[in-house]
């Protein structure tokens, strides 16, 4: 048997002292009290998948966020910023903050006051149970994969870092996270999260202070970049007029058709795993809040993520390498430069921080993809599909004994990666195949009445059969890529967007031809689930300052100068 | 119920300590070779204390047995 190439590390990057273990000990230690703390407040469904719905806009907002800031997206981004530049921030800001107004402004009033658990259940309600179906397993099935993979690259990422037993990691961090969702359902994945936001930020944001300190400032660190790379790694849309003029090779169609308009929109809006956090708001305006707080955080977590891999570029000794040829060499590839920072800054005390953000960050990844998972088994496929009869005290049940299943899936996974790493590859691919026919499907059932339940279910379909197709097309033939992303410039990430671009329009059309050819619902059926039927609730009579409305002007504003600032 | 803020402010509180003090102990007790770049800023300490103030902040304001539940 050969050796899988992910065994093959360098040796490891740091060692710990005894304050950095007592750091790291504590932090499992107070995820775990809050878990059996909050084990009494998850007797009821609405307690055990809701949170009670009783979540401020403040830790609805966090948490929202959180459970997106995993760990293989701090250390992931931070290598694509190495790699690419700062063109990697698109997939903060236009490709995250207009799509997290949007929901706030937009979509969240629909999935509040139709009081569904989840995503496959507005589906349910507005479009029927096939398209609940079809939304349903896929969504279960992909995060318990996605779920596996994070877990195997955590464990990847520690064995490298701090030469830790791959298997020690792997049960340590899925038994704690086994624990405290289990005993606390959604408000225990909520509170630890919003714990995890404060730890990742207090780990992570000492890097790019004493980065920036070495490379003299902004101005300088460009200067090093521009002599070190290209002038182009330091540019945000001067250099996307075409594929050959930016090192990602993509255009400005891709950027703003495909991750903007299409992939980002997809993700924020109905992706379960995050937006399960906003539906357990307390109140409308609450639920319009966070995804608002969410953004105005969202839009300075490049600081932490885009500027260190940035600073690797103008301060590290050695030059990283493609992961594929790390495997081969053992030397450090592009996802190693934010632990290689850490180690470069941080000491006794401080390095025990760092890594327990990165500890963090995978477990808030982790919690998400499992408490999602649990709730729409639960309440979409269990309930509808087996057992629609039980007791809520039983669903209840039924959602603890899920968590653990899920989490020992997850395990499974994770060990199923091990032995074939390229199965990575595959599941994150699958994952992008649903997002954007997804996004068309809801959208349209928000905003068009006259979209029908056969339109929906087969615009869903059709749309997710021409994602996994063209994905199989350039797999089988790679220089299709030219016809996907109508370039022969076209990179790899280029693909990701214009696939998604496509796949959204086909399940736009076809639901639209299908919804003209099949009977309508009446509109007494769609009040409470589509624009123009339903009367919006209004936030109450408070001040200007205090409404979603203003803070998302807010954030738009600085969001629009921070482009042209880095333009 | 016991705040978010408060288990927020708890951890700040008690990771602050920790890194102030290891900070605290360098600084008496420097390193003949440091290991890490920029070793004359003591970021342990300021940055330690910096998580202490606002760990205790959190703490007092958010403490159990007020009305501020998160």
């Amino acid at each position: 048997m050969t050796i899988p190439s992910a065994f093959i590390v360098p040796a490891r990057l740091v060692h710990l002292s005894a304050v950095d273990v007592v750091i790291i000990v504590f932090y499992f230690a107070l995820v775990l009290a809050i878990g059996f703390y909050l084990r009494g407040r998850a007797n009821t469904g609405e307690d055990f998948f809701m949170a009670g719905r009783e979540m401020t806009a403040w830790v609805a907002g966090l948490s929202f966020l959180s459970a997106n800031l995993g760990a293989l997206e701090l250390m992931g981004w931070a290598g694509s910023a190495y790699q690419y530049g700062i063109l990697a921030t698109h997939w903060y800001w236009i490709g995250a903050i207009p799509a997290m107004l949007f929901l706030a402004l937009v979509m969240m009033p629909f999935y509040y006051i139709s009081k569904t658990h989840s995503v496959p259940g507005y589906l349910k309600l507005r479009f029927g149970e096939p398209a609940r179906a079809v939304s349903a397993v896929s969504f279960a099935f992909m995060t318990v994969l996605m779920s596996g993979v994070n877990m195997f690259a955590m464990a990847k990422v520690m064995q490298i870092v701090l030469g830790w037993d791959i298997n020690f990691s792997i049960w340590v961090s899925s038994i704690t996270v086994a624990i405290y969702v289990a005993l606390g359902g959604l408000r225990s994945a909520i509170f630890n999260e919003v714990l995890q936001f404060f730890l990742i930020w207090a780990g992570a944001l000492l890097i790019p202070i004493l980065g920036l300190y070495e490379a003299g400032g902004w101005s300088n660190l460009k200067v090093q970049i521009a002599q070190r790379a290209s002038d182009q790694y330091v540019h945000l849309w001067s250099g996307l007029g075409s594929f050959t003029d930016n090192p990602m090779g993509i255009n400005w169609i891709g950027i703003v058709f495909g991750l903007a308009a299409v992939i980002s929109m997809g993700y924020w809006t109905t992706d379960f795993l995050v937006v399960q956090r906003i539906l357990a708001a307390k109140d409308i305006r609450s639920a319009e809040m966070a995804p608002i707080i969410g953004a105005g955080f969202k839009m300075f977590v490049p600081l932490i993520v885009i500027l260190p891999g940035l600073l690797g570029l103008a301060v590290l000794p050695m030059k990283l390498v493609p992961e594929s040829v790390a495997a081969v060499t053992g030397a450090h590839s592009y996802n190693d430069v934010l632990p290689l920072m850490l180690a470069r800054y941080c000491g006794p005390g401080l390095l025990g921080l760092g890594i327990t953000a990165l500890i963090a960050g995978f477990m808030s990844g982790m919690a998400g993809n499992v408490s999602a998972f649990t709730t729409v088994w639960t309440y979409d496929i269990y309930r509808p599909l087996i057992n629609s009869k039980g007791t809520d005290h039983h669903y209840v049940n039924m959602g603890r004994w899920t968590t653990v299943i899920g989490v020992l899936i997850s395990v499974g996974t994770a060990y199923l990666v091990m032995q074939f790493a390229s199965i990575m590859d595959y599941v994150q691919a699958l994952f992008s195949f649903f997002i954007a026919p997804l996004f068309g499907t809801v959208i349209l059932g928000m905003l068009w009445k006259r979209a029908t339940g056969p339109g929906g279910f087969w615009g869903l379909l059709c749309g997710t059969v021409s994602s996994v197709s063209m994905w199989a097309w350039v797999k089988a033939d790679p220089s299709a890529l030219r016809y996907v992303a109508l370039s022969p410039h076209a990179k790899a990430l280029a693909q990701d967007m214009f696939q998604a671009l496509w796949s959204f329009l086909v399940c736009v059309v076809v639901t639209v031809v299908v919804s003209l050819a099949t009977k309508p619902k009446t509109d007494a059926e769609l009040t409470g689930l589509v624009y123009g039927l339903t009367p919006v609730p209004s936030v109450g009579s408070i001040p200007v300052y205090q409404k979603p409305i203003f803070w998302a002007g807010v954030v738009g504003v600085v969001f629009f100068v921070l482009n042209i600032y880095f333009w | 119920m016991v705040s978010i803020w408060f288990f927020i402010g708890l951890s700040l509180l008690v990771n602050g300590v920790l890194i102030f003090g290891a900070g605290l102990y360098e600084l008496w007790n420097p390193p003949a070779h440091p290991t890490v770049e920029l070793f004359n800023l003591h970021a342990s300490v300021w940055w330690g204390a910096l998580m202490t103030v606002i760990g205790a902040w959190y703490c007092y304001h958010f403490k159990p047995g007020q009305k501020k539940a998160g």
